[in-house]
C-alpha cells in the first residue's frame, strides 16, 4: 500500500465522520431543499469527468467522458437552481409575515 | 510550491466551502447563503481543474459544459413546486450516472484503447481498478434505481410492484456483479475486458430497478435520500480510481450527510431501512377497496363552511393530494378567510406527508403561507382535542388512527397527526382508496368525520367562495 492511498483512506474516513456529524439538527422542513444541496453537490464528480473529457484518445472513451460532463453538470447546475428555487420561496413566505 | 501543489491547496478552499455551506444549508436563516457556498466551492473546483488542465482539446470539454448547463435549468425552469421530488430524483440519478460513465472512460482510456494487453490492474493498480468497478456499480445502480424512484413518484411503473423472485433475483444478479466486477479487472485481453464491464454495467442497473421498484411511495423519500447518499458514494469511488482527493472528500461528505438524513427520515416514520429496502409494507390486506368501509358521511363544501363559520380554531392537515392538485395557494386563500373571521388557523405539518421530507413546507411556502401558521407534529397533537374542525386535505395514512395500535397493521407504531380527537373533521379526498400503505383507515367510518369527494383545489375554492359569502 502506498502513501497516496493510505492518505486517500484517511481522508475517505474523516470526510465520512464529518458529514454524519453535519447534520444532526435539521428543522424539517429544510429536509428537501438540503436533500437537493447535498444533491447538487454529488455532481462533484464533474471534475472527474473534465479531467477525462480532454485527455481520452480513444472514440467511445471521448463519447462517455463527454456524457459523463453533460450529465454531471445537469446534476451540478439544474441542482443548484431547484435547491435555490425552494429557498427562495421559503424566504418570500418569511417576508411577507 | 508545484503547480501541483497550488491544486490541492485550491481544492481544499473548495472543500471548505462546501463543509460551511451545508452548514449554513442546515439552518433556516443562513439556507440559501448556504447553498450559494457550496454552489461557489463547485464553480471553484470546476475553474481549478480547467486551469490546472492547461492546453488540452477543449471541444469536448465546452459542449459538454454547455448542453449540461442547458439542460439543467431548462428542467428547473419547467419544474413545479409539486414535481420537485421527481426533479430532485431525475438529477440524483444523473449524478450517479456521471459517476459510472467516468468510470468506464477511464477503463476505456487505460485498458481497452491502450496499446498491447494487460489486466486493469496491471494499468492501473490494485485500489483504481477496483473502485473503477465499484464505481460503476453504485453509479449505475443509483441511475436506474433514481429514474425508478421518479417514475414512480409520476404514478408510473406499478409493474414493478410486485416482482416474482425478487429476493434470487436480488442474489442472482447481486453474484453476477461480484463475479463481473472480478472478472473485469483481471482479463488481459481488451475486448472481452470491454465485454465484461458493459454487463457489469446493465447488472447494476437492473439491481437498482429490482431494489426500487417495490418500494412503496409513502417510502419514496427514504429511499431517494438513500439513492442520494448513493450517489454521493460513486462519486467518492470514482474519486479513488482517478485518485483525486476532492472527489473522494466532497462524494464521501454526501455519502455521509445522505445516509444521516435517511435516518431521520427512517425515525419519523417509525421504519426501520431494512424494512423499506426489504420492499413494501408486506402483503397488503385483501378487501381494502371502497367497500370495506361502512357509514361513512360524506359532506359538501356548503356544509363544511357552515360548521366552519362557527369555528374558533382550525387546523388544516396537507398530504400529497393537495400538491397533486396543485390546491397550495387554495388552502392559504381559505386560511386568509378564516384568520380575517378571527379564527385561529394553522397548518399541521407531518415530517413524511408528500412524497419527500418537508414536501408540505415547499409546497405551502409556494403559496406564501406564513411560517408561524405551519405547526409541527410534536406540537399539534396536544391541541387537537381543542381544536374545533380539522380540514384533512389529501392526507390519508399520516392520520390513520390505527397506526396507534401495537402491531398487526403494516403502519403500527408510525407517528401520526391525531386528528380523530378533533371536535369535527372535514376530509377532502377523491375517492376511498387506501394511501400507499394500503390499508383503511377507521377515521373516515368516525361519527364526527364526514368526506367531501372531489379535487382538493376545486373542493377548497369552494370552500374560499362560501365562507366569503357569508361573510358579505
Amino acid at each position: 500500500m502506498n502513501g497516496t492511498l493510505l492518505l486517500s483512506i484517511y481522508v475517505l474516513v474523516l470526510a465520512s465522520f464529518l458529514g454524519y456529524e453535519l447534520l444532526t439538527k435539521v428543522p424539517p422542513m429544510l429536509h428537501t431543499p438540503l436533500m437537493s444541496g447535498a444533491n447538487a453537490m454529488s455532481g462533484v464528480t464533474i471534475v472527474g469527468a473534465l479531467g477525462l473529457a480532454g485527455v481520452t484518445s480513444g472514440a467511445v472513451a471521448t463519447v462517455m467522458a463527454t456524457l459523463a460532463l453533460i450529465l454531471a453538470t445537469i446534476n451540478v447546475v439544474g441542482g443548484f437552481l431547484v435547491t435555490d428555487r425552494m429557498l427562495s420561496q421559503f424566504s418570500t413566505a418569511k417576508d411577507r409575515r | 510550491m508545484t503547480g501541483a501543489e497550488l491544486v490541492h491547496l485550491a481544492y481544499l478552499a473548495s472543500v471548505a466551502l462546501f463543509v460551511v455551506g451545508l452548514k449554513r444549508l442546515a439552518r433556516v436563516r443562513t439556507a440559501r447563503q448556504g447553498n450559494l457556498l457550496l454552489a461557489g466551492g463547485m464553480l471553484l473546483a470546476v475553474v481549478i481543474t480547467l486551469v490546472e488542465q492547461g492546453r488540452v482539446e477543449v471541444t469536448w470539454i465546452v459542449v459538454g459544459l454547455v448542453v449540461g448547463a442547458v439542460i439543467g435549468v431548462w428542467t428547473v425552469l419547467r419544474a413545479t413546486a409539486t414535481s420537485m421530488p421527481q426533479v430532485v430524483a431525475r438529477f440524483n440519478g444523473f449524478g450517479g450516472a456521471a459517476s459510472a460513465f467516468v468510470a468506464l472512460a477511464l477503463f476505456w482510456d487505460e485498458v481497452v484503447d491502450a496499446a498491447g494487453s494487460g489486466t486493469a490492474i496491471e494499468r492501473l493498480g490494485v485500489a483504481s481498478a477496483v473502485t473503477v468497478a465499484l464505481s460503476v456499480v453504485i453509479g449505475g445502480a443509483t441511475a436506474s434505481g433514481s429514474i425508478a424512484a421518479e417514475a414512480k413518484l409520476w404514478g408510473r411503473l406499478t409493474a414493478l410492484t410486485r416482482i416474482p423472485g425478487r429476493s434470487v433475483l436480488m442474489v442472482a444478479s447481486a453474484a453476477l456483479v461480484l463475479a463481473a466486477a472480478t472478472t473485469s479487472i483481471v482479463v488481459a485481453d481488451p475486448g472481452f475486458a470491454a465485454g465484461v464491464v458493459v454487463v457489469l454495467l446493465v447488472t447494476s442497473a437492473v439491481i437498482g430497478l429490482v431494489a426500487v421498484g417495490p418500494v412503496g411511495g409513502a417510502d419514496m423519500p427514504v429511499m431517494i435520500s438513500l439513492l442520494n447518499s448513493l450517489s454521493g458514494l460513486a462519486a467518492a469511488a470514482t474519486g479513488f480510481a482517478l485518485g483525486n482527493t476532492l472527489l473522494i472528500m466532497g462524494g464521501t461528505i454526501v455519502g455521509a450527510a445522505g445516509l444521516m438524513l435517511t435516518r431521520i427520515m427512517c425515525v419519523a416514520m417509525n421504519r426501520t431501512l431494512w424494512n423499506v429496502l426489504a420492499g413494501g409494507l408486506g402483503a397488503m390486506p385483501s378487501g381494502d377497496d371502497a367497500s370495506a368501509y361502512e357509514h361513512v358521511v360524506s359532506s359538501d363544501a356548503e356544509e363544511a363552511a357552515m360548521v366552519l363559520e362557527a369555528a374558533r380554531s382550525v387546523v388544516i392537515v396537507p398530504g400529497y393530494g393537495l400538491a397533486a392538485a396543485r390546491g397550495q395557494h387554495s388552502a392559504a386563500e381559505l386560511a386568509d378567510v378564516l384568520a380575517d373571521r378571527g379564527v385561529q388557523v394553522r397548518f399541521a405539518i407531518h415530517p413524511v406527508a408528500g412524497r419527500m421530507p418537508g414536501h408540505m413546507n415547499v409546497v405551502l411556502a409556494e403559496a406564501d403561507v406564513p411560517y408561524d401558521r405551519l405547526v409541527e407534529m410534536d406540537r399539534i397533537n396536544r391541541d387537537f382535542a381543542a381544536t374545533d374542525v380539522v380540514i384533512v386535505v389529501g392526507a390519508n395514512d399520516v392520520t390513520n388512527p390505527s397506526a396507534r395500535q401495537a402491531s398487526g397493521t403494516p403502519i403500527a407504531g408510525m407517528p401520526i397527526l391525531e386528528v380523530d380527537q378533533a371536535q369535527r373533521i372535514f376530509v377532502i379526498k377523491r375517492s376511498l382508496s387506501p394511501g400507499y400503505s394500503g390499508i383503511k383507515n377507521p377515521l373516515y367510518e368516525q361519527d364526527n368525520c364526514a368526506m367531501i369527494f372531489g379535487d382538493a383545489k376545486e373542493v377548497l375554492d369552494d370552500l374560499v367562495q362560501e365562507l366569503s359569502a357569508a361573510t358579505a
